[in-house]
């Protein structure tokens, strides 16, 4: 459904942070993408809905190419890509409402959304939505007396009001504790699964990529180093990806853990040693 | 070296030389520049008035008491016409200030090179000039009244205005405007969600606060003509009034202090 | 709409309001309309249009006299330097060494008076008698506008420029202590309570604990009110305190609005001048 053909991004100041990238993603399928700070993972994700220009290479999402619409037709684009972000990005002074329906904006009309006139079925997804991650209660509380796993549950519903195909999440859990850290991985999943969604996930966290996602993209210096299954990660993947370290302690133990879920509960003290 | 080795000795200084000796020779030529300027200014002053003033003072402070209050039915006209001259002129002058403030920031302007730098022209023009100066052009050419003064008022604070608020729309947060254009928000929509609710707090700040401080500059725009209680403020003195002159005084005193409480009250209940 | 029927009637959402008692909110807003209709009749009422009207070429004059600026607009006329371009030129010079001069004297007496001043003014290290008398003079110094101080400067030293350099000293005072006040009082106690417990004395204290807290701060705010003091010596000559605002109140007066528009272009030129330097300084700092 997602296909990248020899994306590059070059920066004015002459850094290469992608070296002609390829991937494809099928419909359905959830993607980890892991690999060192500065290895170009936002810059890619970035690139596909293009709030990062790249320089070179084609994105196609269902065969349209993202990469040569012009104004209108990448908003029409994006409308089909929702993104969540690392430290949330929620307009910290607008409601939870608000926020959730700032998602709707692509297919409003600007004097509706400046009076907040949206369609009534606009606000019965998106309580149907507070209600599935949990914030039904909070819709007129405003963004910043939030905490930030229920920041998170704000963005990820922004994310799917928009009726994506395709998820891109940058780091979500990377400003959370552990705990919270896999209730969101767990939800973005389960969710994805629902609606038969497609997503790209920036993670640090290579253990809770490897109980959550079936598949992962190892980045390194904006090229893919690694892609495969989550249980084919070794220690020399890991080098490969990282560079050298002690990964033993890193690499889930349990291959027969079908969900995971369940079989990481006895690596819980090494998780929250690592993070 | 701010650590040198004097015979094995390690000597620890807070500066080296070179730096401690540019220190000297910068307080040195500011040294030299006070006693220039002063030197200027002495050879224009009668110093027997200086030398003199401690009589006048005494002089005009025991004509100033008591205060002649009677007066104070004279001072309810002017006085609401300072307040208003203040509140529409900031009005006015944030009309203004909005659409300049987006075109100066540097992360909304529609062109950096072509717009931008006359959005800063009349930001630093308006800044420049003083608001007595706007009085005085504009009493010279529309004629004397509180019309005049409103917009000197506007003028003057046109430039304050959107010189903070472009400050503000460069310091947003840009992740949440990413993430409201990630959702295919149209220009428009990304700076009515994005931008508009970061700067709101800063819009409502500045705009009390320079209403604070134009009640205390609308209270002299009289002694150029454009209305207010300066007018009575000016032929008070002009006819040596001085217990007038302390009841609009202290009239000037309330009026300022309650303002600076309202608008300290206004801020904090918004942020 | 058949589709829509099916279902169970939507909840409604509408933004929550910003002022959650209705009846505050309708008394503020009727409220704020009849002031603003009341204020702008009170206003528009007493508008002379007719002399508005009148006026407005001797706007278009005043613009024209920018382009360009009078010592240049002389010589293009006349093809000569004539006497009174010379003699305007001279006067604008004189005043704006005048004014230039006011500036840094009297800023830097600002500075070394409101230090001590905005010392007494902080609440965390200020006893309360000092406290208050601080604070009393912040007021007295930021409630007038300083041309209402220049106007007592100078009944009592007579016209001049020392009349205008104190006036904008006192100005200062109020300005740089109250900020450096708050500066203090919001600064790290931890910091300052590590330097007192060194057991060192109250002048040490200040200089080990406080003052590197608060001088970046101070240094910038003294370039900035110097900026201030520039503008405002421009004006207090219209009370007769000296500075470049005497020879604008002439030329105004004599409706030589080339002269005028000539002296605001200097004035803009050697504020955005200074402000640009006093950036950089600024960013050096940091």
């Amino acid at each position: 459904m997602l296909r990248l053909e020899g994306l590059t991004k070059r920066y004015p100041t002459g850094d290469e942070a992608l070296k002609g990238v390829d991937l494809e993603v099928p419909k359905g399928q959830v993607l980890a993408l892991i690999g060192p700070s500065g290895a170009g993972k936002s810059t890619l994700i970035r690139c596909i809905n293009r709030l990062v220009e790249p320089t070179g290479g084609r994105a196609t999402l269902d065969g349209m190419n993202i990469t040569a619409l012009g104004v209108g037709g990448l908003r029409q684009a994006r409308r089909r890509m929702g993104m969540i972000f690392q430290e949330y990005a929620l307009v910290e002074r607008l409601t939870v409402m608000e926020n959730v329906l700032s998602g709707r904006l692509g297919y409003v009309g600007f004097w509706r959304s400046w009076f907040r006139k949206f369609p009534q079925s606009d606000v019965d997804e998106a309580f149907r939505l507070l209600d599935r991650v949990g914030l039904a209660e909070m819709c007129d509380k405003r963004a910043d007396e939030l905490s930030g796993g229920q920041r998170q549950r704000v963005g990820i519903a922004r994310a799917l009001i928009q009726d994506p195909a395709l998820l891109l999440v940058d780091e979500p859990t990377a400003s959370l504790d552990p705990k919270t850290s896999r209730q969101i991985m767990r939800l973005i999943c389960e969710l994805c699964e629902e609606r038969g969604l497609a997503a790209i996930i920036n993670i640090h966290d290579v253990l809770l990529a490897q109980m959550f996602v079936p598949r992962i993209v190892g980045l390194r210096l904006g090229e893919v180093v690694y892609d495969g299954p989550s249980d084919g990660l070794s220690p020399d993947v890991l080098t490969e990806i990282y560079g050298e370290e002690d990964w033993e302690a890193t690499i889930k133990k349990d291959p027969d853990g079908d969900d995971g879920v369940d079989g990481v509960e006895i690596d819980r003290e090494r998780l929250e040693g690592l993070i | 070296m701010p650590v040198r080795v004097e015979a094995d000795i390690k000597v620890w200084q807070r500066r080296d030389r070179n730096k401690q000796l540019a220190i000297w020779g910068g307080w040195f030529a500011g040294v030299l520049l006070f006693a220039y300027c002063w030197q200027i200014i002495s050879v224009n002053t009668t110093w027997f008035f200086v030398w003199d003033s401690p009589r006048i003072a005494a002089d005009i402070g025991s004509r100033m008491v008591p205060p002649r209050w009677e007066y104070i039915y004279k001072i309810w006209d002017p006085l609401w016409d300072t307040i208003n001259i203040a509140t529409l002129g900031t009005m006015l002058a944030l009309f203004m200030a909005v659409p300049v403030a987006f075109l100066a920031a540097r992360n909304t302007t529609p062109h950096a090179y072509l717009i931008r730098p006359v959005a800063l022209f009349i930001i630093v023009s308006s800044r420049s000039i003083n608001s007595l100066i706007w009085a005085l052009l504009l009493v010279s050419i529309i004629g004397p009244g509180v019309f005049a003064g409103t917009i000197a008022i506007a003028l003057r604070s046109v430039g304050f205005c959107s010189k903070l608020l472009y400050e503000a729309i460069e310091e947003i947060d840009h992740s949440q405007v990413e993430a409201i254009e990630a959702t295919g928000a149209s220009r428009w929509q990304i700076m009515a969600f994005g931008i508009v609710p970061q700067i709101m707090p800063a819009l409502a700040g500045i705009s009390v606060f320079r209403w604070d401080i134009n009640i205390r500059e609308s209270t002299v725009l009289g002694l150029v003509g454009a209305g207010g209680i300066g007018l009575q403020l000016s032929s008070s003195l002009n006819i040596l009034a001085w217990p007038q002159v302390t009841l609009i005084l202290i009239a000037i005193l309330i009026t300022v202090v309650v303002s600076e409480w309202v608008s300290a009250k206004v801020r904090h209940a918004i942020i | 709409m058949a589709e829509v029927s099916v279902r169970a009637p939507g909840r409604r959402w509408s933004k929550p309001p910003f002022i959650k008692s209705p009846g505050l909110r309708w008394g503020l807003y009727i409220g704020a309309t009849i002031y603003f209709v009341l204020a702008s009749y009170s206003i528009l009422v007493d508008v002379d249009w007719q002399r508005v009207y009148e006026g407005l070429p001797r706007g278009a004059k005043f613009l024209g006299g920018f382009f360009p600026p009078f010592p240049f607009a002389n010589i293009i006329e006349t093809g000569g330097f004539e006497e009174l371009a010379a003699q305007r030129l001279i006067d604008i010079g004189d005043g704006l060494i005048e004014s230039l001069t006011m500036t840094v004297t009297s800023t830097a007496i600002g500075i070394l008076i409101s230090v001590p001043i905005g010392l007494g003014a902080a609440r965390n290290i200020a006893p309360a008698p000092v406290y208050l008398f601080c604070r009393g003079i912040i007021a007295v110094s930021r409630s007038f506008q300083e041309v209402i101080i220049a106007i007592f400067c100078v009944a009592m030293f007579g016209f001049g420029p020392f009349a205008g350099m104190v006036t904008l000293s006192f100005a200062t005072i109020g300005f740089l202590s109250k900020l450096l006040a708050e500066d203090i009082e919001s600064m790290d106690p931890g910091q300052a309570e590590a330097i007192r417990a060194t057991g060192s004395r109250w002048p040490q204290w200040i200089n080990y604990g406080v003052q590197p807290q608060v001088m970046p701060r101070l240094i910038g705010l003294s370039l900035y009110r110097l900026d201030i003091n520039f503008r405002e010596s421009s004006v207090v000559g219209i009370v007769g305190a000296g500075g470049i605002g005497s020879t604008l109140l002439t030329a105004f007066d004599r409706y030589e609005y080339s002269t005028a528009a000539t002296i605001l272009l200097i004035i803009i030129g050697i504020v955005f001048f200074a402000e640009y330097s006093a950036g950089k300084i600024r960013a050096r700092l940091q």
